[in-house]
């Protein structure tokens, strides 16, 4: 067993409590540095994570995986997690002295969710799991004095708490009947009996809410609003992206394969198309940015379930390299709307109305993201959305990928809908919006990875089929 | 005789009871224990399942033992953001808590 291979993880972990204790320890002119060495820990530590990413080894009997599949999430994790940290630049401002405890409870969420996609038995999984939400709970209910912040975390704790608790009577059901919590031993105990079936279908009921498919999706646009909107976005990316990763190792090594006779499949396929279909219907009514593109979220979510049903090496790939270029369009998206959220104080549609005429470039990346958001040639969601598709078509799930289809064509109406606003819409207010240099280095970021990795997706499609090769 | 079924049937009442309170209490306190008798019902049935299944691996009594502790720390954080909310509104009343609403 050689530790250095936790290398990463345990650099996560000290970078997160040194910020949280600097934060404390340093005077308020101090904490400008602290928010620096956060962001430059985080490159850092991304940096050395890219070098590690063919490193394999399992550690306490298989407790702990390292294996590209971890380190495929890591990467994405930690970029997800430098990108909302650069476009929050200006909004953390609003949290005045408690600032660097901000950045140190993000770098924890962090390590959470790594923690989650290496995982190889359940206790390690749900450590990380609530090590992720009990950091999200209280980023949620960041803002204190903000009314719609408070009662959003709050919302979030109550809901987060019962769908731990389900997952964990899943769990407790399957160690019932396995005598085991072990993916890989699991997988060998698997019998078809009643208890172990229950056990099963809680299991995707607790995952399903963390990953906000239908029908457990009626928390997301209620906190995803109230929520700080770098928070919002790291949710959407970051903690979605987690529950994936986990869901996908959970299904591929431990239940997949076992036993035949029960096809969780077809349940998570029926789960994938409620998902799509609700989730682009009630994003056609709304009035708010961050409540659409948290309805968009869910019908993404659902696009990402579809590789998981088809769980052969097209779909999976496609898991993996959707999560990748969602972080980065919904990010760009995201970052626009905390710049105009910032600049207007609103995330109404008509705070973004004339968007084109106040700051081009702005408006220019909003409409790039949301059509990569709607899967449009070339931007990077169409390659997505390909691959997912083409899982499902190949194992025999052709009505799922029509309905995917059909939706992805529904969305298109209310993506542009914020286009159209920015672009026809008048404002009195013609001042351009204002952006600090790290948002502006996050859009440009966001928007070049969504527009090259559309025209050329074949290195990182490749990367994603080395990560799943452990799972096939 | 009683068996690993026993138990399980006790924790799944158990269990039902604390979803059952989640969904009508409107305090959000009770709401918060609710959720704990929820996971309770999980430790017993990781406890009886250790006994039952695998004795001398100890992982189910293990796995309570984490769940225990950061069932500790989840409440923490729930009762500082219930107090937080009290302070603002004066209320602990979910039903008061209605501004996000699609």
């Amino acid at each position: 067993m050689d530790i250095s291979l936790l290398l990463t993880e345990i650099m996560v972990a000290l970078l997160g409590l040194l910020v949280l204790v600097l934060g404390l320890a340093l005077p308020a002119r101090g904490k400008t540095v602290v928010n620096r060495f956060a962001l430059l820990g985080m490159i850092a530590i991304l940096a050395y994570s890219i070098t590690a990413f063919s490193q394999k080894a399992s550690f306490f009997n298989g407790v702990y995986q390292i294996d590209m599949f971890g380190s495929y999430f890591k990467l994405l994790f930690l970029s997800a997690g430098i990108l909302v940290m650069l476009m929050a630049g200006k909004y953390i401002s609003r949290f005045e002295e408690k600032s660097s405890e901000f950045y140190g409870l993000m770098i924890l969420a962090t390590l959470g969710m790594m923690l989650m996609s290496s995982a190889g038995e359940f206790i390690t999984l749900y450590v990380g799991l609530e090590l992720m939400t009990i950091s999200f709970y209280i980023l949620t209910a960041y803002l204190q004095n903000d009314k719609l912040s408070a009662e959003a975390g709050l919302k979030y704790l109550i809901l987060g708490a019962v769908s731990s608790a389900i997952l964990l009577f899943g769990i407790s059901l399957v160690y019932a009947m396995t005598g085991t919590t072990m993916f890989t031993e699991i997988a060998a105990a698997f019998t078809m009996q009643p208890a172990l079936l229950a056990g099963v279908v809680l299991i995707i009921a607790g995952f399903a809410f963390k990953i906000s498919v239908v029908p457990f999706h009626m928390w997301t646009p209620d906190i995803y609003q109230g929520a700080p909107i770098p928070i919002t976005t790291y949710l959407s990316v970051g903690s979605k992206a987690a529950g994936f990763a986990a869901l996908v190792r959970v299904f591929m090594v431990a239940i997949n394969g076992a036993d035949a006779s029960f096809d969780w499949s077809m349940l998570l396929a029926i789960l994938a198309a409620l998902t799509i279909i609700i989730g682009n219907l009630i994003a056609l009514s709304q009035k708010d940015v961050k409540r659409l593109l948290a309805y968009s979220s869910i019908a993404q979510a659902g696009y990402i379930l579809v590789g998981v049903v088809a769980a052969n090496s097209f779909g999976l790939k496609g898991v993996l390299f959707y999560a990748m270029i969602y972080v980065f369009a919904n990010t760009g998206a995201f970052a626009v709307a905390t710049a105009v959220e910032v600049d207007t104080g609103k995330t109404g549609i008509e705070a973004f109305a004339g968007l084109s005429k106040r700051s081009p470039m702005l408006a220019a990346i909003m409409t790039i993201c949301m059509l990569s958001l709607a899967g449009i040639p070339p931007m990077a969601g169409f390659a997505g959305k390909f691959y997912l598709f083409a899982g499902a078509v190949q194992n025999g799930y052709l009505w799922l990928a029509v309905i995917g289809l059909i939706m992805s064509m529904v969305s298109v109406y209310y993506y542009l809908g914020v286009s159209k606003a920015m672009y026809i819409g008048e404002n009195e207010n013609d001042s351009p919006v204002l952006t600090t240099g790290g948002s502006t280095v996050a859009l440009w970021i966001c928007v070049l990875a969504t527009i090259l990795l559309g025209v050329y997706p074949g290195p990182l499609s490749e990367l994603a089929g080395y990560a799943i090769q452990i799972l096939m | 005789m009683i068996g690993l079924p026993h138990y399980i049937l006790l924790s799944a009442v158990i269990f039902s009871i604390g979803v059952y309170g989640v969904l009508t209490r409107r305090n959000a306190i009770a709401v918060l224990m609710s959720v704990e008798l929820m996971l309770n019902a999980v430790n017993i049935n990781f406890v009886a399942a250790n006994k039952f299944m695998n004795d001398a691996a100890a992982v189910g009594q293990l796995f309570s033992v984490f769940i225990i502790v950061v069932a500790a720390a989840e409440i923490a954080v729930g009762l500082a953001l219930v107090i937080s909310i009290y302070q603002q509104r004066k209320s602990v009343d979910l039903n008061d808590f209605n501004l996000l609403k699609w």
